[in-house]
């Protein structure tokens, strides 16, 4: 059982409370007229799925209904934190960079 | 074959103890090149080493698996085995697997325990038993068994069932495989093994694959723990790990592994002798040859690599059989387990070639591969062996995800399994 603290809550509660909602910061083509279907199908469907580290989204759906971000590893299950989605942005994208 | 198995080596061999019977299949130390890979010792890699020695002469074939064979979702599974899948395409698919599975233990002179005591799935709602009738007609039209059961009928065939109206959600009425059924998952891998063994393919246990050798957009080998193995072609087929393998060659999959448990209870008298399945109430169940009543359900929702999930799931799963089964209540269970499926957004398989030349990836067959273990080996032999998909996985393609002629089979199928 996954213990997850929500950002806005600000209290540790077990993963029933919250829904999965997939990978984190997938960016949406600027202008989706323009790109091609490969890229398009890219956005759309394929995924990460990296064997460590993940940004990823979860639900306070019973609790304050908000998405957040949580940084948390597949084979340990290890959660290094939840933030915010804005937070949490600045450093996936400090991490990425 | 060297170890032939009959009535008459059983025999022969009783006479000398039982100490004079050979390995199944050999395990040689890897050769510098070979002239296919496959990456991934589940049943589906062994399949296809089988089926490219067999059916297309390719000998000079390695399996590389990075534990022990059968440690993969090939020994974590409930081993459904149906074919009534909706679109045409997948039931095409499932239906070749199906009837390969039909001859297989004489085709490998392995008791592969293929039991065909047919698969049953419930519906309790109006619009289950609408889509029931529609996927059984569906099923008809291509070929494939089905029949549409009324209460009576179930409770005719599994009388534990409840089919009062005491239940939260009653049992409206059911499709039935009577060609479906169960069979042995570890002899499956055996069985393959040692077929593919004895046409001269090379099976490595304890070699994982850590990188993917790739010049000029051409496959040339692979890195191991055991060293580089050079080969022009290299099939990937590492079920939940296939995003892993991919990334080696810079690809990305449309795939999401999640952890998927399943449980067995104690050994009882027999006491159901189909399989029942119910994608409402979301639980199936099935009694083996042990005793046990097999017991699963749905994936965990997040992704994840720990063959482990969580309790709640497993309590949920619980429920839903209890509220079919209530007089299951008093079985204690023994076991639980998990493995890594590879789910794709449509719920089908990709059988396909990439961008890369000679590299090709047989993956996201998600919670329900087992079923088709045989024919998914069978057509990707011929995908490799002719660098051109069979007419059977033609529309299993990678491309599907830019194209966008996907294979809806998301609850179309029943249950996932
Ligand atoms: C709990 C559970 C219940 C299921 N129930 C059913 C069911 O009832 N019916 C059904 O049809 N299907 C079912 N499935 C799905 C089915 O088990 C899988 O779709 C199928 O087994 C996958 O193919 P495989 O047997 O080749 O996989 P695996 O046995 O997992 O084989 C993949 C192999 O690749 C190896 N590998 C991975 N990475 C590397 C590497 N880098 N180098 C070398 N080797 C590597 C792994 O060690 C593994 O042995 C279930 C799955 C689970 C987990
Ligand atoms: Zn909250």
């Amino acid at each position: 059982m996954l213990v997850i603290t929500c950002p806005y809550c600000q209290e540790a509660r077990e993963e029933e409370e919250f829904s999965y909602a997939g990978e984190a910061y997938i960016a949406r083509p600027a202008v989706p007229e323009e790109v091609d279907d490969a890229t398009w199908g890219d956005y759309v469907f394929h995924r990460k799925n990296p064997r460590g580290w993940h940004w990823e989204q979860w639900q306070h759906v019973a609790g304050c209904r908000k998405v957040f971000a949580v940084k948390r590893h597949t084979v340990s299950y290890e959660i290094a934190g939840s933030w915010t989605l804005a937070d949490g942005k600045a450093l996936y994208e400090e991490e990425q960079a | 074959m060297a170890n032939r198995y009959s009535l008459w080596s059983l025999i022969k061999n009783g006479l000398k103890h039982h100490e004079s019977w050979q390995p199944a299949w050999k395990s040689p130390q890897p050769k510098k090149q070979y002239d296919v890979i496959i990456v991934g010792g589940g049943g589906h890699g062994l399949a296809t080493a089988y089926y490219l020695a067999k059916e297309h002469g390719i000998k000079n074939v390695a399996v590389l698996e990075k534990g022990y064979l059968g440690g993969g979702n090939t020994a974590r599974n409930t081993t459904i085995i149906r074919s009534n899948y909706l679109w045409d395409e997948a039931a095409h698919l499932y239906e070749h697997g199906l009837k390969l599975w039909e001859g297989l233990s004489q085709d490998l002179n392995f008791n592969v325990m293929f039991s065909q005591r047919g698969v049953m799935n419930v519906g309790h709602t109006l619009q289950d038993m609408r889509d029931i009738e529609r996927r059984a007609n569906a099923n008809l039209l291509n070929g494939v068994d089905a029949v549409v059961m009324t209460p009576q009928e179930i409770k005719d065939m599994v009388p534990l069932i409840d089919i009062s109206h005491r239940t939260r959600y009653p049992i409206m009425g059911a499709s039935f495989q009577p060609r479906g059924g169960v069979a042995r998952h570890d002899a499956v891998a055996w069985g393959f093994a040692r077929g593919a063994s004895e046409l001269g393919v090379d099976i490595i246990e304890q070699c994982e694959v850590t990188g993917l050798i790739i010049e000029g957009g051409r496959i040339k080998g692979v890195n191991t723990s055991r060293g580089d193995i050079m080969a022009d072609r290299v099939g990937c087929v590492a079920a939940g790990n296939s995003s892993v393998l991919a990334k080696m060659a810079g690809l990305r999959l449309p795939l999401e592994s999640h952890p998927l448990q399943a449980f067995v209870s104690e050994s009882m008298k027999p006491c159901i002798d189909t399989v029942v399945m119910s994608n409402a109430v979301h639980g199936y169940v099935s009694q083996s040859d042990k005793g046990e009543l097999v017991i699963g359900a749905g994936i965990d929702s997040y992704l994840g690599y720990g063959q482990r999930g969580s309790p709640h799931v497993i309590e949920h799963t619980a429920a839903a059989i209890i509220e079919m089964f209530p007089s299951f209540s008093r079985v204690r269970m023994n076991r639980q387990w998990g493995g890594i499926v590879d789910v794709s957004p449509d719920a089908c398989p990709i059988i396909s070639k990439t961008r890369i030349k000679g590299l090709y990836f047989n993956c996201g067959w998600g919670t329900g591969g087992f079923k088709a273990t045989p024919g998914s080996g069978n057509v990707f032999a011929h995908t490799i062996a002719h660098d051109d998909p069979h007419p059977l996985n033609s529309a299993f393609s990678l491309d599907r995800f830019a194209t966008g002629h996907l294979i809806d089979e998301h609850g179309a199928a029943a249950v996932a399994h």
